[in-house]
């Protein structure tokens, strides 16, 4: 069998249907493929949504001979705004300046579903080159009557339509069909411009969005307001429980803000809002109201929590099982086994999340952050008693949200507390919020056994993993209308991972064993985080490989390569090694005595697509445990990329936020609640501490664009890990790698 | 209970009904509009409600706004302004160098952090033109980033440091 987990073999479109993967990050549309398919991906379908058949839904023409372009998939700071229109004025023979899109809206864009799981180049990329190829051919037809000359004869440049051999004979888009419908069909038939003939797509196109960004101009979320709107801040306990436990209000004196200037309490249930006219009152009314919340302990704390995972009665499931690893194991010249610990870790917005919501008596308008109007649309719906079609969604970028932080409960809250007072309520998060009731990226409980022949050439790999799946009922709709909590089902929690456990090389004997742990009672809040479960599973995955790597006594990047026969893995992995200077020696063959020593480390890996490799040069303090990355590496491919810049942008940011994730992050909680509330108590990378960063866009003009968001944060982790063995001769088999765990681990070693 | 306050930002003077212990940001952004400074952690922890009260960079999420009046306040709006004001131009350019720099290195990925990052980045140049890379790190050691773009911050300071100096590249 093939060794690789293949595009096409990818399970993407049943987690789609299972209700969204993660993420972030965009690439390129490829494909030549002369038919896309329109409706290839189920989407959460409802009323008062655009035709997604009509070719009107996707572009306008405008009579000044500019197009407005509609696109289903969100700004999240990755660029895709950008890249989209790069794809479809490069299809419409359209200079940048001469393209535009509007906001998401459920009223108005296209529904693309979620955007997610670094699609929006991937998944929305090909359909909106269709759109755009549709139109071209409309127009093109259009101006063939009109010059009364054969399309073949025509060419365009700029939207202006001329005659091959008699260039001032030309009509404009503008003049053919200005700002009225084509009252087409979206057929996703029309021919594509072929790759070779691109001018606009694989070039370094500037981000439309950064002037008014850098200005001041830019409407982010947190600075919509609305005429006669209250401010509400939601009351909570600091810090959630467990997830399954919700929040309960034991008693509330509604006379404690009584002081306050048009301050009022807003409680459905265990739902507890404060709105105010001014700002700064409502904060105030949050932390003066006098309320009391059931605090029975319900959690295992930080210490007990890998333990109580390992000991549940889990969901068992084998997601790959190929030869036999028993007797291979029993054959291995060596075998290596360990257990590897992962924390929760938190989105952490550098924003939290606001919402503002106008609820009437049978309609509802909501603005907000989330990366998935139509089903938070839904959830709104049912929590609000309006039918789906009166409620309206529109999207308003927040900051960075790098999957499913608190945008859907903000944006419940907001709606909730509109509903209940009958006036617009704009809802902002206070940091405490945002940190303690996010739906936090799951921990993850690892056991790894592998082993080599003589010949250095892995033979046998055994995983079995442990960790919760994501939550289904928003923390806003549990506590104010008694919904229980729930699960995400399908597949998602049980089929994630096996792309980074091992699937790059060439192993005959293979077992991987998902043990999922039901996650209602006795933890944490989970959901998707970039790249979820990637670090965790990376950093034990790829450590495991080097080990192996140290025991055949090879270098850890040539003995990659001796395993891996696949061309694209190989490629990132040259890319990197490449531009690292990576000259072969055994790891911690250079060990000194000195107080800071440095250490290099490799790994390879990706999300669901895509091809990633990186490289970690590292120094370590051995007197205080301090880890500090020097230089991060990465190469990512990911096909065709549409924009360059924009890769390297996300590689960039990969590599970084990686490196906080290893080093210092993880979410801290007692048997009560969550502690790690504001960047104190949940540290992250800072100035000080940021690595150069080198990253490499293998770009395949020739391959279809693949996801570009969320590969490199497993691999970035897992050589940051392996290159502390390289300086200390030390593993560290759980993370984050603080200074204490890396001293102690020294002081065992 | 609110009062009238006098308060001068972006070179304009406001007046503006406030109770003087209200955060100074809450009233940038809900009585004057602006959309420069903004909240982020409420604590002065992570830097997305800068301003510069007399050329200092300060977060507004914690300063009450009765302490400002009497003093000068730029926000990422005026700073272009507070730019030309600075080194005797007769004209204020566009934007401020260092704004120009972040688009320059297509430094942003969210851009949330850039109001913090920004007003820190004009006080450090404001005071040191020509700022190692050890200095800005150390001066921009407060503010965050959770998009991970502090390598393009740090050449967008360094490019913006040519211009301010008149250093040519």
């Amino acid at each position: 069998m093939s060794p690789v987990f293949g595009a096409t073999e990818f399970p993407r479109r049943d987690l789609l249907k299972a209700g969204g993967v993660l993420i972030i990050g965009c690439i390129l549309a490829g494909a030549s493929s002369a038919q896309v398919e329109v409706d290839a991906v189920a989407f959460a379908a409802g009323p008062d949504q655009p035709d997604l058949k009509r070719l009107d839904t996707w572009i306008a023409m405008h009579a000044d001979n500019t197009a407005t372009i509609f696109i289903g998939f969100v700004e999240l700071g990755q660029g895709c705004s950008t890249a989209l229109l790069q794809i479809a004025a490069e299809e419409l023979d359209l200079d940048m300046r001469q393209v535009k899109s509007v906001r998401l809206d459920t009223n108005l864009t296209p529904n693309q579903g979620a955007t997610a799981a670094s699609a929006s180049i991937s998944r929305g990329g090909p359909r909106i080159r269709a759109a755009a190829a549709e139109a071209r051919l409309a127009l093109l037809t259009l101006a063939s009557k009109k010059l009364k000359t054969p399309v073949e004869r025509l060419s365009v440049s700029r939207g202006i339509v001329s005659v091959v051999d008699n260039p001032k004979q030309s009509v404009t888009y503008g003049e053919l069909v200005g700002d009225k419908p084509f009252n087409v069909p979206f057929t996703g038939r029309a021919p594509l411009k072929p790759a070779s003939e691109y001018k606009l797509v694989g070039t370094r196109v500037p981000r439309n969005d950064l002037p008014d960004k850098v200005s001041g101009k830019y409407v982010y979320m947190q600075h919509v307001r609305a005429p006669g709107m209250l401010h509400g801040r939601v009351v909570r306990p600091r810090g959630q429980s467990a997830y399954g436990a919700g929040a309960k209000v034991m008693n509330i004196e509604e006379s404690s803000i009584q002081n306050i200037p048009g301050a009022r309490i807003v409680r459905r249930n265990d739902f507890v809002g404060v709105v105010a006219p001014r700002e700064w009152d409502a904060i105030l009314a949050a932390r003066q109201l006098k309320l009391t919340w059931d605090t029975t302990p319900r959690l295992p704390g930080n210490s007990g929590l890998h333990e109580q995972m390992r000991a549940a009665k889990t969901i068992d499931l084998v997601v790959k099982e190929s030869g036999d690893v028993a007797p291979a194991f029993e054959r291995a010249a060596h075998v290596v086994s360990q257990t590897y610990r992962g924390p929760y870790q938190s989105h952490a917005p550098f924003g939290p999340n606001c919402a503002l919501a106008q609820v009437t008596a049978d309609s509802a308008l909501v603005m907000c952050s989330t990366q998935n109007a139509y089903e938070t649309r839904a959830d709104l719906s049912r929590l609000l008693g309006i039918p789906v079609g009166k409620v309206r969604v529109q999207y308003y970028e927040g900051s960075g949200t790098f999957g499913h932080s608190c945008y859907d409960d903000a944006a419940q809250a907001a709606a909730i507390m509109s509903q209940a007072t009958g006036k617009p309520v704009r809802v902002q998060f206070m940091r405490w919020d945002e940190h303690g009731w996010d739906n936090y990226g799951p921990a993850h409980l690892a056991e790894i056994r592998a082993g080599i022949d003589r010949d250095g050439k892995i033979v046998a790999y055994e995983y079995h993993g442990w960790q919760h799946t994501w939550i289904a009922t928003e923390t806003s709709e549990q506590l104010a209308s008694g919904t229980p909590a729930r699960e995400t089902s399908g597949p998602v929690a049980q089929v994630l991972t096996p792309f980074n456990l091992g699937s790059m090389y060439d192993i005959p004997n293979v077992r991987l064993v998902n043990h999922r742990v039901p996650g209602i009672d006795g933890y944490l809040k989970g959901s998707y985080l970039r790249s979820p479960l990637d670090i965790s599973v990376s950093f034990a995955s790829e450590q495991t490989i080097d080990e192996l790597a140290y025991l055949a006594g090879i270098d850890a990047f040539t003995f990659r390569q001796r395993n891996i026969t696949h061309s694209r893995w190989l490629g990132v992995l040259n890319a990197v090694a490449e531009a690292a200077h990576w000259t072969p020696r055994r790891a911690a063959s250079n060990l000194s005595d000195a107080k800071v020593v440095t250490g290099r480390g490799i790994a390879a890996g990706t999300h669901l697509t895509s091809y990633g490799a990186a490289v970690a040069e590292i120094e370590v303090n051995k007197e205080t445990g301090q880890i500090l990355a020097r230089h991060m590496y990465g190469a990512l491919d990911a096909g065709l990329a549409i924009n360059p810049g924009f890769v390297e942008n996300q590689i960039s940011g990969m590599l970084i936020q990686a490196t906080s994730r290893i080093l210092k992050e993880e979410v801290t909680f007692t048997d009560t609640n969550v502690t790690s509330l504001d960047w104190n108590g949940y540290p992250i990378l800072r100035f000080e501490e940021y690595p150069e960063v080198t990253p490499i866009v293998v770009q395949r003009m020739d391959q279809k664009s693949t996801g570009a968001g969320e590969e490199l944060t497993g691999p970035a982790a897992a050589a940051i890990a392996n290159a502390l063995f390289d300086a200390t001769g030390v593993r560290l088999r759980e993370y984050p790698m603080t200074p204490d765990r890396v001293h102690a681990a020294l002081g065992r070693s | 209970m609110p009062r009238e306050l006098r308060i001068k930002v972006n070179e304009r003077l406001w007046t503006v009904a406030a109770t003087p212990d209200t955060p100074l940001l809450y009233v940038l952004s809900n009585e004057l509009l602006l959309r420069g400074p903004r909240f982020g952690c409420g604590l002065a922890q992570c830097g997305s409600c800068s301003v510069l009260v007399d050329g200092i960079e300060i977060r507004a999420c914690v300063t009450p706004v009765a302490t400002v009046e009497g003093k000068s306040v730029t926000t990422l709006e005026g700073l272009a302004v507070w730019y030309a004001k600075q080194n005797g131009l007769s004209k204020p350019p566009a934007l401020h160098p260092v704004q120009q720099a972040f688009i320059d290195e297509q430094a942003l990925q969210c851009g949330y952090c850039y109001n913090g990052m920004i007003i820190k980045a004009a006080e450090l140049l404001s005071k040191v033109p020509r700022p190692t890379e050890t200095q800005i790190r150390s001066s921009m050691n407060g503010h965050l980033c959770r998009c991970g773009t502090y390598p393009r911050i740090t050449k967008a300071i360094e490019r913006a440091s040519r211009t301010v100096s008149g250093v040519s590249r």
